[in-house]
This record gives structure tokens, sequence and C-alpha cells, in this order.
């Protein structure tokens, strides 16, 4: 359901976008990091759904992808750790973050009515731009979930509204060229980025790619609507495999803080 | 429909949107979207701009040393005892295969388009070479993507790229083979498109890659297909090319498409056999996205990607250029397999009959023109593309024959 994503950007903060990947490191243990990230603070969930070959993904989440494939992670199981957050969670929405051919693969009407079965907020296909949307955006939106669309620095004026058109939920504003967990941006240029998008859409807008620190997060919440933070958390996974739901929950929690106070503090 | 009036031709393809029927297309993350963009807008203006044409043409006659001879193989053919064998040897070009044509043509864009840094992905290391040669040539610094299982079993490449003053940078991710390097490659790409070129080395990837390296290989067939005529008055009978991702056959196919007489075969690599590990894209996998274009894919119930395997570096990638999905699924070309073993036995067969050493890609193509010659008439003819010489490909050969070197 669309509306739980427009409630979680209607609150009177910010909103905190946190990723990890499904199954990582086993899918048994994903659950308990979910519960992590809500119970820390986060707004709404990014999962992931892995991949062989994420080439948009930085080394961070590459490695979480074949740790989670390596556990024998198949796409049913991404389903069933979706279901099982739902049941536990009714209210935060969750998106599922993922390449297209595992997507599409069984075709993108299964693939929405999936999502639909498991209680899918919304879906993020990196390697599926507008241009190639014919297919999987109308079956997702027939079962209202939300295809949510990605800005970059090189989505120029003449290219936005392609962009824009058919997209929901809300439009993730990926801060800079290249790919997850690397360099963050210039706040000036993710501001003034911020600002173009705003004029152009109705929708919520998300910054993402390289926010990794509580003060990075809180800079970004002051000039946007909400921001995305995942190969942060990846990491600790990476580090504390079974255990880490605790970390995740303290960097969470801490995230929350600032990105939900980011208004109230003075800068 | 309106392309009922081009439905007679098989060489209109792509259409605008860089779609083969089902296949091809512009897979690719949003910040790499308007770069793919502003490329095709720039081969557009290359192919209409005689001056690029003229300039392209120079280099391959000059520095590549095209045409490439057409050779007619009495010995081989004596000794498969049916159809003429005839070979068109691009293992004669310089760096000792047809990668090079498609370099030169995608260097010269690099520069018309501003950008002053190429990368390229590399399997066993051929096309590496040729990108790391024209970037020597024209004097661009030059970064090549390359798995670390590639980069240790194909050392001589490796030290030939640094030669020519390419930086080599061993991929670790995933499987560490071609398909990885083309990640990382895509990976550097989309951190640094302001000022950088990536030159793919096959006729796959997002549009307008598979239509640009067609074009700039298709020198292969327009030359055979002249040089045939001037031969013999007449076309061949049956094409054979072997098949990774596909580009020296498309080069040589696709000019002869319209020629509904001649017949075309690409021999893909079966590996330790179809039933076991291999490199089969057509025959051992169905459609998917990966890389930039929706084509055949060896990949999984749940859509991941898995590993293929093949004696020869060069067709050891997972996927296929979309237009030979395409050709297959309209049945104008035909595709079947050659093992490793059927491969090793062909490379042998062409040394001992015709003193020319193969790649062990072209050897596949060998392989499957010895199966094929003897069911047919000793007036027809084949005509086959020996891509590359098989000097790299000596210590493969040697340990598999159980040669210590």
């Amino acid at each position: 359901m669309t509306t739980r994503l427009a409630t979680a950007f209607a609150k009177p903060h910010p909103a905190l976008v946190c990723f990890v990947t499904a199954g990582d490191p086993e899918p048994h243990h994903t659950p308990a990091i979910l519960d992590a990230l809500v119970a820390g603070g986060a707004d709404v969930i990014e999962l992931g759904m892995p991949f062989t070959d994420p080439m948009a993904d930085g080394p961070a989440i590459q490695a979480a992808n074949l740790r989670a494939l390596g556990a024998g992670t198949r796409t049913g199981d991404v389903f069933r750790i979706a279901a099982g957050f739902r049941a536990r969670h009714p209210e935060v929405p969750l998106v599922l973050m993922g390449y297209a051919n595992p997507m599409t693969t069984r075709g993108p009407e299964w693939f929405a009515a999936e999502c639909h079965a498991a209680g899918v907020d919304g879906v993020i296909c990196v390697d599926l731009p507008p241009e190639e949307d014919d297919a999987l955006g109308p079956a997702l939106r027939d079962k209202d979930i939300a295809p949510i669309r990605l800005a970059t620095p090189t989505t120029d004026a003449a290219r936005l509204p392609a962009v824009l058109e058919g997209s929901a939920g809300f439009l993730y504003y990926v801060s800079v060229a290249g790919i997850t967990g690397k360099q963050q941006a210039q706040l000036g240029s993710i501001e003034d980025a911020v600002g173009r998008l705003k004029a152009a859409t109705d929708l919520p807008v998300a910054v993402g790619f390289g926010v990794r620190t509580p003060e990075q997060a809180a800079a970004i919440a002051r000039v946007a609507d909400g921001v995305v933070v995942g190969s942060a958390l990846v990491e600790l996974v990476g580090e504390h495999g079974a255990d880490a739901a605790g970390p995740v929950r303290a960097l969470t929690a801490a995230l929350a803080q600032a990105v939900h106070s980011a208004r109230t503090v003075a800068a | 429909m309106a392309s009922e009036a081009l439905a007679n031709s098989f060489r209109t393809q792509p259409d605008e949107r860089g779609h083969f029927g089902a296949f091809g297309g512009r897979y690719v993350a949003e910040t790499l979207m308007p770069l793919i963009l502003e490329l095709e807008h720039h081969y557009r203006a290359a192919k209409a701009d005689p001056a690029f044409t003229a300039e392209f043409e120079d280099l391959l006659e000059h520095y590549v040393g095209r045409p490439s001879p057409l050779y007619f193989a009495p010995r081989l053919t004596e000794e498969l005892g049916g159809a003429q064998v005839w070979f068109k040897r691009d293992e004669l070009n310089h760096t000792g295969a047809h990668k090079i044509n498609n370099c030169i043509g995608q260097i010269l864009l690099a520069m018309r388009m501003g950008k002053t840094r190429i990368i390229a992905e590399t399997g066993a290391g051929q096309h590496g070479v040729a990108t790391a040669t024209v970037c020597a040539r024209f004097g661009l610094p030059c970064v090549i993507y390359m798995g670390s299982k590639d980069v240790e079993r194909q050392q001589p490449n490796v030290f030939r790229m640094r030669l020519l003053g390419a930086e080599v940078i061993p991929v670790h991710s995933g499987a560490h083979t071609l398909k990885d390097a083309m990640n990382e490659a895509l990976r550097d790409w989309v951190a640094n498109v302001h000022d950088t070129f990536y030159i793919i080395g096959t006729a796959a990837g997002p549009h307008p890659y598979p239509e640009l390296v067609r074009d700039f290989q298709s020198v292969i067939g327009k030359e055979a297909r002249a040089q045939m005529l001037a031969r013999t008055g007449r076309l061949p009978d049956l094409l054979v090319a072997a098949i990774g991702g596909g580009s020296n056959a498309i080069g040589l196919f696709h000019p002869f498409l319209d020629d509904a007489s001649v017949r075309m075969l690409g021999v893909e690599a079966a590996g330790h056999g179809l039933d076991k590990e291999h490199a089969a894209s057509l025959a051992g996998g169905r459609p998917g996205i990966l890389h930039g274009n929706k084509t055949y894919l060896l990949q999984d119930a749940d859509g991941q990607i898995t590993e293929a395997h093949s004696i020869s570096a060069g067709l050891d990638y997972p996927g296929i250029g979309p237009e030979h999905s395409w050709l297959k699924e309209i049945g104008r070309v035909d595709y079947t397999s050659v093992t490793d073993t059927e491969a090793l036995e062909a490379f042998q067969l062409l040394c001992r009959t015709e003193g020319i050493i193969p790649a062990l890609e072209p050897s596949h193509a060998i392989a499957a023109v010895a199966k094929v010659a003897p069911t047919m008439a000793k007036d027809q003819v084949i005509l086959a593309n020996l891509c590359g010489r098989g000097d790299k490909d000596i210590f493969t050969v040697a340990e598999h024959l159980g040669v210590v070197l």
C-alpha cells in the first residue's frame, strides 16, 4: 500500500530510510536485523534483493549480496522475509530494491503479485530506466505498489519529466555519480539538486549514496524529505554477522536522533 | 504495421530504442542513461560524417593491415572431403585478432566526444590488448579491468597491456572472470562519466553498443563478400563463426543477412558438454537482463547469473549479443555448439593441414566446419571466420595435451 509511504513522509520530521540486504548473512538472521532498524527509529525500510551482478553497488553491498547468495538465499526467502516483516510491523513501509533480472525473470506480473501478497509498498529497480519500464512499472501500479525511480546528478532538466512519469512513493536522489558506499557529495550541490527536484514534483525527495554518519545524515535532513543509509549498516552486518542486530540498532538510533531533530537543532 | 515495408530486410535492426525484436535495449542505472543517449547522438553524427569514415578506413588499412586476405584452405578441404573451406584471415590483423577493428572505431568516437580517459573490460586479454594498443597510438590513458582468475591464466597478455602503457586492474569480486570485469568497468564508468569513454569489446551492452560494435566489425563481412565475389563469382553457401559475445560473428554475418542463399552458423562454446559446465547461452540459457541488455543468459530459476565455462577465455561469458538472440528467434541464423575437446582437435587439425595456428575461439568454428563440410557437396563453399591467432593459447593447449613447456 502506497499510503504507508505517504504517512511516513508526512511525519513532522524528515524520514530515515535504512537499507539492508535480504538473507545477509543468512536468511534467518534478517528478521531480527529488520526489527532492529524499526526499534532504532527507521521510518522506511529498504530491503535489498541479492543479485550475482550488483553493478551499481560498491564493495560493501557487493559483499552482502555474495554473503546472502552464498547462504542459499532465494527469491522465495526474500518474500518470506518481507511477509514476516509486514505481519510484525503493520505500519512501517517496506521497499524492495534490486536489479531487473531477478525482478522480471518470472514475469513482471508474477513479481508484482508476490510483492502485493507480502505487503511490499514500493520497488526500486536499479537498472530499469523509464525507457525500458513498459512492463514492470504498470504491473506494480496495478497492484498499488509504488515504482520508485532514481534521479542522479546527470539527470538533466530535459530528462527529469521522463523519470518522474509513473514514479510514486518518493523520489530517490542519488547524490553522487558513482556506486553505493563511496564519497559523499558536497552539501551545497545536494541542496541545489533537491530544490530543482522539488520544483518539478510533489513527491517527497530522499537523498542517498555515501551517507554514513549521523552528522552527514543530519546535514542532508535539513534540506531533504528523507535520508537513505545503506552501506554503513551493511558493513555492520558484515562485521557482526549473526550478532548484528545490536550494533545495527545502535547506529540506526543515532542516525534517527540526528535526522529527526535536524530541523529543530541549530545548524 | 508500419514496419511491413521493411519486413524483407534483416539488416534494419535495431529500432530507434535499441531493440532487436524483443532483445537489446538500455538497461542501465539512471546515472548512465544521459551518457548512453549522448553516445548515441554522437554515433549517429559520426556515422553520417564522411571524415569519420575516412579516418576509420585509413587506420584500418595502414595501421591494422586491412583488408585481411580471403584464403582457400586446400588441404583442410581435401581432408574433410566435402565442401570447399575458405577462411577470412582476421588473425593477421595487428594485435592478432578482429578486436582491433572495433577499438579503432570506438577510440575515434571517444576523441570526437572529447573524452580523455579510456576504460575497458577483458577476458582472455585480446580486447584489453587491442584497447591498450589504440590508447598508445592516440596517447590516451587506459585502464583495463580483468578478472583476477584471468590475470593469472593470461599472463602474457597482461604483460602486453602493461608494455603498451595500460593500467591492468585485477577484479576480485564475484567469480573473478569476464562478467565481473564488466561489472567493475561499469562501476568505474558510472563514477567517471564526465571524462571517461568505455570501449566495450563485444556486440553487447546497452544500446548503442551492440549496433556500433557490429557496424565497426562489419568490415569483416563487407570485405569477405566482395572478395568472394571477385575470386569465385559467387556467394558462399555457408558462413561459420565462433560466438562468445558474438562480435566477430555478427561482423561476418551482417552484410550477408539479406542474401537468401547464404546460410549461417554461429558456434557457441559447449565447454565440458551442454549437460555440464559450458558457455552456450543460446543452447542452455533463456532471455534475461544483464550488462545493459536483454538477451539469452545462463541463469537459474531466480534469475541469478550462473558461471560460464570454456577452454577459451574469450568465449567464457554467460551472455551473448542481443542481435544473435534475435537472429536465433527469427531463424535467420542457425546456432550450434562445440566442446573443449572438439575445439582442441580442430586447433591441431588446422595447424597440421594448413600451417596456421588458430586461437581457441575460432577453433570452435573450425570444429563446426569439420562436422558440416563432409555433409556438403564438393562444389559448395563454406566461409569461416579465422578471428584470432593462437600464439596466446599455446600454454593452454600444451597443458591440455599434457606437454610441459
